[in-house]
């Protein structure tokens, strides 16, 4: 089955690397997957997304025509992701910053306090708070595989953030 | 072999360090940076060439320099920079020095937009430098095939000694997919001792001197040599030819796309089969030499031909020649930096199968 | 008194034997080709040199030399040269170019290899003038030099002042030895001789880019009479491009 997530936010929030994370710990499953981040002037403008897709088959399509899973970090990212959200799909929202009501009544949503959660550890990071999140609700990839890949892209950017992300991750899976 | 997560660019440059490019001259342009970054600290890191040159114009000089000594090089640029390029991709061609491009196209024309694109099919396949020459043109669709073609442009580039380009898109470029990385060159290494500059050499290896021009007056010369080349042109067309054919066999309705667009296209086949629509998916992997035999035959007594572009119909023209009026051509396709998603594919796919009358257009599209 | 013949004029070793000589009476490019040829074979280097050829009258270089030649675009051999001997770094590498080549649209590129401190030699034959394509006006120019497209004289109103470009070249910290020289004389011959075997020195030593810029006759172009080129060189040409060397690191760390 080819899961498709679409993660946005602001520039800076991590959403990136929440995705290269979550392609990361998919092959680390030996699944298929594609991530497509915005790039240029799309991040010069403060805004970030990508598109992961997931899936045991081979992936055609890179591109999301219309996500199963949206993680949406701040309000410009509810109002351009959510419209093209397919049906049943499942939305995890950022309620520490996000005003917008959801509107749509094919869509599952899930507003959260992940931003204060974050606050809440020492260090927390809220793109891994939320990616623990997540990986809880959805059990798209395993929590292991997670972790694994967390310990493999923290490795490769700086060691001194693995521990940040493993508390965060954990604080984002139990939430 | 173990996959790793890699970005299409970089995926590119590490290809090609393994098949042993041993320089690299680049000049800064959204959405191909990632390979000049990473060639600019992993090529130091192994001694071998990295050169951040002045413009595009310098890099692909450069790149003549290192072929005319046999060297394995490569420079790589977009669209409006790769037009910079044109000079000396045709300089090449008729000097018969080898080089590899890598293209990532952005949309144009002009400076355009950084989004993907892929309307510099003309510029690469039908040659944006001036006089008779052809282009070695290869298009990936995914990362893996990007990291072999890439060094297939090489093998190819030296075998023929003629420019290479590796086309890719702005997505292709920036997406990450799982890729299995060879270890070192896929493809054998060619022998250039009797052609390469390397000094006319002492004692029992001394020899005349070489000159590799692209100037070439005087009565008949250029015809001479244009012939020849030719001919090796023919030869390439002959052997080289590369193509996927995807359920073409019984269908119905054949899509010509190539690159990422040929990818999505893929998706809406599969849609579309589910449904009991009979399509298949012709995708050229070499633009040039352009697979006219082979689309021909595979689109012979079919009902019609979409072809779907990220431009406003450049491919179509080499489509449309390839079936000489046997089969009518539909196009779909969207230029400006916007991505063609399969369920747009699937829509028109559905539109066509519902037509009673397939290319009703027939006339005006030959 | 025993006495024997001795050679005194030979055909340099890097000529080809039967070599075509195809500029126009009175134009400086034979000599400095000669020059060239000369301080290759006495430096020992000519069977390990692969020279760059430019676009203008210095296209000429393959109907001379049985070296090594790859051919340039308008401009771009100093880059050609440059991956030439990133490629091949043990071998000598030059560029033989004009000034409508080398100063004029291949400025950028001489200068970027120049701030590199590319390991290469350039000998820029500056004659003033675009030869070739029949006499028009270079970026070297003079004030109130008459041309095919400075029909009354360069007027710096209408085409700007002379690009001065061992002055510039010279201020660029890769370059190693930078020169002028000119050929309008036996003596001044010689001095470009000197200059051009310290170019090929200053990159036998690796010390970076040497640039030898020589100011040539083109009569053809200045419609002048051979020995009137001459004159206008010592009397015109070098007040303005000042015969000199603006550089040279090969004495101090040699």
């Amino acid at each position: 089955m080819e899961k498709s997530i679409i993660i946005a936010g602001y520039g800076g929030q991590g959403v990136l690397f929440f995705g290269t994370t979550l392609a990361q710990a998919a092959m680390i499953e030996g699944k298929n997957t594609t991530w497509i981040p915005s790039y240029g002037a799309e991040m010069r403008g403060g805004h970030a997304n990508c598109s992961v897709k997931i899936s045991d088959n081979e992936i055609a399509s890179p591109i999301i025509d219309n996500a199963d899973y949206g993680i949406f970090l701040n309000d410009k990212a509810m109002e351009k992701f959510e419209k093209t959200m397919a049906k049943g799909a499942l939305v995890i929202g950022n309620s520490s910053i996000i005003e917008k009501s959801p509107s749509r009544d094919d869509v599952n949503y899930l507003m959260v306090k992940l931003g204060d959660c974050a606050q809440g550890i020492e260090g927390g990071l809220l793109n891994i708070v939320t990616f623990g999140y997540f990986v809880n609700k959805t059990q798209i990839i395993k929590k292991e595989s997670a972790l694994s890949a967390l310990e493999f892209v923290s490795k490769k950017k700086n060691p001194a953030f693995l521990k940040r992300n493993i508390d965060s991750f954990e604080a984002g899976y139990k939430l | 072999m173990s996959k790793i997560l890699m970005k299409g660019n970089e995926a590119i440059a590490q290809a090609a360090i393994n098949a042993g490019c041993q320089c690299y001259f680049g000049y800064p342009i959204t959405p191909q940076n990632e390979i000049g970054e990473y060639m600019s600290s992993k090529m130091i890191e192994i001694g071998r060439t990295y050169i951040s040159a002045e413009s595009e114009l310098a890099a692909v000089n450069m790149l003549i320099g290192a072929g005319s000594t046999g060297t394995l090089a490569m420079t790589s640029s977009s669209s409006c920079a790769i037009a910079l390029m044109q000079e000396a991709i045709s300089s090449m061609a008729t000097a018969e020095i080898p080089g590899v491009i890598i293209s990532v196209m952005r949309a144009g024309p002009g400076l355009g937009d950084i989004t993907p694109s892929q309307a510099d099919y003309f510029q690469s396949v039908k040659g944006g430098g001036n006089g008779d020459y052809r282009t070695i043109v290869l298009a990936p669709s995914t990362i893996s095939e990007a990291v072999l073609l890439t060094q297939k442009s090489f093998y190819l580039a030296m075998k023929y000694r003629n420019p290479t380009m590796l086309l890719a898109d702005g997505i292709l470029g920036q997406m990450m997919e799982p890729v299995e990385m060879p270890e070192g060159n896929a493809f054998s290494t060619v022998n250039t001792d009797e052609w390469a500059l390397d000094g006319t050499g002492e004692g029992a290896q001394k020899r005349d001197g070489r000159s590799l021009m692209s100037l070439h007056m005087g009565d008949d010369i250029l015809e001479r040599l244009n012939h020849r080349i030719f001919k090796k042109y023919a030869q390439i067309e002959e052997k080289e030819v590369m193509y996927e054919n995807y359920l073409c066999d019984d269908a119905d309705i054949i899509i010509t796309a190539f690159g990422t667009v040929a990818r999505v296209a893929k998706s809406a086949v599969n849609a579309a089969r589910e449904k009991g629509i009979k399509v298949g998916l012709f995708r050229p992997i070499t633009l040039w030499p352009f697979p006219s035999k082979e689309l021909f035959a595979t689109a012979k007594n079919k009902k019609c031909v979409l072809d779907i572009e990220l431009n406003m119909g450049q491919m179509i023209q080499d489509v449309k020649i390839a079936l000489n009026g046997s089969v009518p051509v539909e196009f779909f396709g969207k230029t400006g930096g916007a991505i063609i998603n399969s369920s747009e594919i699937y829509n028109k796919i559905l539109e066509l199968s519902k037509e009673k009358q397939y290319g009703t257009n027939l006339a005006a599209s030959i | 008194m025993e006495q024997t013949l001795q050679q005194v004029f030979k055909r340099p070793e890097p000529y080809k034997k039967n070599y075509n000589y195809p500029f126009c009476a009175g134009c400086g490019h034979g000599v400095v080709l000669r020059l060239i040829a000369e301080v290759l074979e006495e430096l020992k280097i000519h069977t390990k040199t692969i020279a760059t050829a430019s676009v203008g009258c210095s296209i000429n270089l393959d109907k001379f030399y049985n070296l090594d030649i790859v051919g340039a675009d308008h401009g771009r051999a100093p880059c050609v040269a440059t991956g030439v001997k990133r490629s091949k770094p043990d071998k000598i590498v030059f560029t033989y170019q004009g000034d409508g080549d080398a100063a004029t649209i291949g400025f950028n590129e001489l200068m970027h290899t120049a701030l590199r401190g590319e390991n290469i030699t350039t000998i820029c034959v500056n004659n003033t003038n675009f030869g070739m394509t029949g006499g028009q006006a270079s970026a070297t120019s003079i004030l109130g030099q008459v041309t095919a497209t400075t029909k009354n004289g360069r007027d710096p109103k209408i085409s700007g002042y002379p690009a001065k470009i061992s002055e510039m070249i010279s201020n660029c910290d890769g370059a190693a030895f930078v020169a002028r020289v000119a050929i309008f004389s036996p003596q001044s011959i010689i001095k470009a001789k000197a200059a051009i075997k310290k170019a090929f020195e200053c990159q036998i030593k690796g010390l970076g880019f040497a640039f030898v810029e020589v100011i040539a006759a083109c009569p053809t172009g200045w419609k002048l009479k051979p020995v009137q080129a001459l004159e206008y060189i010592k009397n015109e040409v070098t007040k303005v491009h000042r015969l000199g060397i603006f550089k040279d690191f090969t004495e101090s760390m040699a």
